[in-house]
């Protein structure tokens, strides 16, 4: 069955007021197709999930989706901080609300959401002040011996959407590079929508299926967006956009910049087609690797 | 603040450089190494293009034993995963590889550190109301607490350096080295704590009692100008060594392969 569906449709029908939303990966893969979408579509309430909230979110925040963050690291790679979600914790008559973890938290929660336990346990926050900013983060006593570690509880969002390199039309999809989490917050969702660079055939699928990340089984629906995880990158495809990254800084740190840029490269545009028309031929030339790295092929061989 | 040093016949560096070379050479003779966000990322290619070869590199974000070709953009950059032993998802990474204890050194950025190498990346004033909020854990909280040994790169002032830190995002020796190697030994953990603080200023290692002690002194730097930039009064090797300055090829590597925009060095 083909869960092939456009970018409009499959953001209007999954995503709805009030989700928690998972748009994850980390620095690597991130839809801004789909959180433009979102915002797009003046979505609202949304608590938004990720490990790094990264540009994407800021953007999200900035444009009014979002009533809560939940995340571990709050920054802009490489560059400094993330203004307009900062604005709103510092300054907003109602300030956005942070659930904060560490890293290893977040994946952990996914990972009790993905398996469907009570808590993750971890050696993390032991003399931190993480706990006390945060009541969800607790101290249980192993039940074989006297170690105390830390647990955290289950994250399963409404919804999770990943980008990746491929998928067939059933929602199989293939990624490589850093896969970061995406494969435990997309078994914690309820809903999942991939993002995919290239649709493939099944064949191609089954010729690999150790790099099988997703199963068919848990998407919702498959989104063809080339260039969909832009300023973010994908491994074998293209680069980070710095320069977006750098750009970032000076439009978010001015809410008038931030809202001018919001008109005009989302509300403005239909879509990430558009989007990659004005970016230009020869921005997204500059971003493609060097030259390839093809792994070497491995045989699965025939068993009959 | 970062002028050049100039001393004659030697070539001019700035205190930034000199930071980052001292934090290098400290790697010295380790294994693992896992890369924190900002300067870390800098000072640990340096050490794997220098005196550490064999450095295994580990990226929080998934790639164990990277040879990036270019000076990563952030911690996370497709040239981590292109040519990298393994690239593992990051349950895997913080599982096995760090909470299981196969790290050598955590190596650590931070917006404040106490006297017994405790630090802090979550907010500056409070936590409800801050006044900066700052990035938060990430992996720092989790590196503290598992690597084997935990090095620290910062560029120290009196709002860095101070004696009482606003959040602990990232245990070190706690109040003291007697009950953290308690508490270490009482929970299991496999890491023992921060040994290393490389500053704009000096090199830190830390005493019996659990405290920071400056053992080397960057080449020009006096110890007023380390006294002007911590909130309390600094232990001092005796003797008080001068760190040895960059070598031409340090510089080099710096200024023409690794980075040459001076984003970690202006």
């Amino acid at each position: 069955m083909s869960k092939v569906a456009a970018m409009r449709e499959a953001i209007a029908e999954i995503v709805r007021d009030g989700d928690c939303v998972a748009i994850e990966g980390f620095t690597h893969l991130i839809s801004f197709a789909a959180g433009h979408e979102i915002i797009r579509q003046r979505k609202r309430d949304l608590v938004l999930a990720r490990l790094t909230p990264d540009l994407i979110y800021d953007q999200m925040v900035a444009a009014g989706v979002a009533r809560k963050l939940v995340f571990s690291w709050l920054g802009n790679p490489g560059v400094g901080g993330l203004n307009a979600i900062r604005r709103s914790v510092e300054s907003a008559a109602v300030p956005l609300e942070l659930e904060e973890y560490s890293h290893f938290g977040m994946v952990g929660r996914y990972t009790a959401g993905a398996s469907n336990m009570p808590f993750f346990p971890l050696r993390s926050y032991f003399e931190t002040d993480l706990p006390k900013v945060n009541p969800l983060i607790r101290p249980i006593r192993s039940p074989y011996g006297n170690e105390t570690v830390y647990a955290v509880p289950p994250l399963k969002p409404d919804v999770t959407i990943v980008h990746a390199q491929r998928s067939d039309a059933d929602g199989n999809t293939q990624m490589w590079g850093l896969v970061g989490c995406q494969k435990e917050a997309a078994f914690a969702a309820e809903r999942v929508i991939v993002v995919v660079e290239e649709l493939v055939s099944e064949d191609v699928i089954r010729a690999d299926p150790n790099r099988t990340i997703i199963p068919g089984l848990i998407v919702d629906a498959v989104v063809v967006e080339p260039f969909g995880a832009h300023p973010s990158y994908v491994q074998g495809s293209y680069d980070r956009d710095n320069r977006f990254y750098l750009d970032w800084d000076p439009i978010s740190r001015d809410p008038a910049a931030t809202e001018a840029w919001l008109d005009e490269w989302v509300y403005g545009l239909s879509g990430r087609a558009e989007y990659r028309e004005r970016l230009g031929p020869e921005r997204v030339a500059r971003l493609r690797p060097a030259r390839p790295a093809m792994s070497g092929a491995v045989d699965y061989g025939v068993y009959e | 603040m970062s002028g050049p040093n100039l001393t004659a016949g030697a070539p001019a560096f700035s205190q930034s450089e000199m930071m980052i070379v001292a934090a290098a050479r400290e790697l010295a003779g380790q294994r693992v190494c896992f890369v924190g966000v900002g300067l870390p990322n800098i000072a640990v290619n340096l050490a794997r293009l220098t005196s550490s070869p064999d450095l295994e590199l580990v990226y929080e974000s998934g790639a164990f034993g990277a040879r990036p070709a270019r000076l990563p953009l952030s911690i996370g950059d497709p040239t981590i995963v292109t040519g990298a032993t393994a690239a593992v998802p990051m349950l895997d990474l913080f599982s096995y590889y760090l909470q299981g204890g196969l790290v050598d050194v955590g190596f650590l950025g931070a917006a404040q550190i106490d006297r017994f190498g405790n630090i802090n990346s979550t907010v500056i004033g409070d936590y409800e109301r801050p006044k900066t909020r700052l990035p938060g854990s990430g992996g720092a909280c989790e590196i503290a607490i598992n690597a084997r040994q935990v090095f620290v790169i910062m560029r120290q002032s009196r709002r860095s350096f101070v004696e009482k830190i606003d959040f602990r995002t990232s245990p070190g020796n706690l109040g003291g080295a007697e009950a953290a190697a308690r508490i270490r030994r009482e929970q299991g953990w496999l890491g023992s704590g921060p040994s290393v603080v490389v500053t704009d200023l000096g090199t830190y290692h830390f005493d019996s009692t659990g405290e920071m002690r400056l053992d080397s002194i960057h080449p020009g730097v006096t110890l007023g100008q380390v006294r002007e930039t911590m909130g309390w009064e600094p232990r001092l090797a005796e003797p008080l060594t001068v760190t040895p300055e960059p070598t031409a090829e340090e510089l080099r590597l710096i200024r023409e392969e690794l980075d040459p925009d001076g984003a970690y060095t202006k």
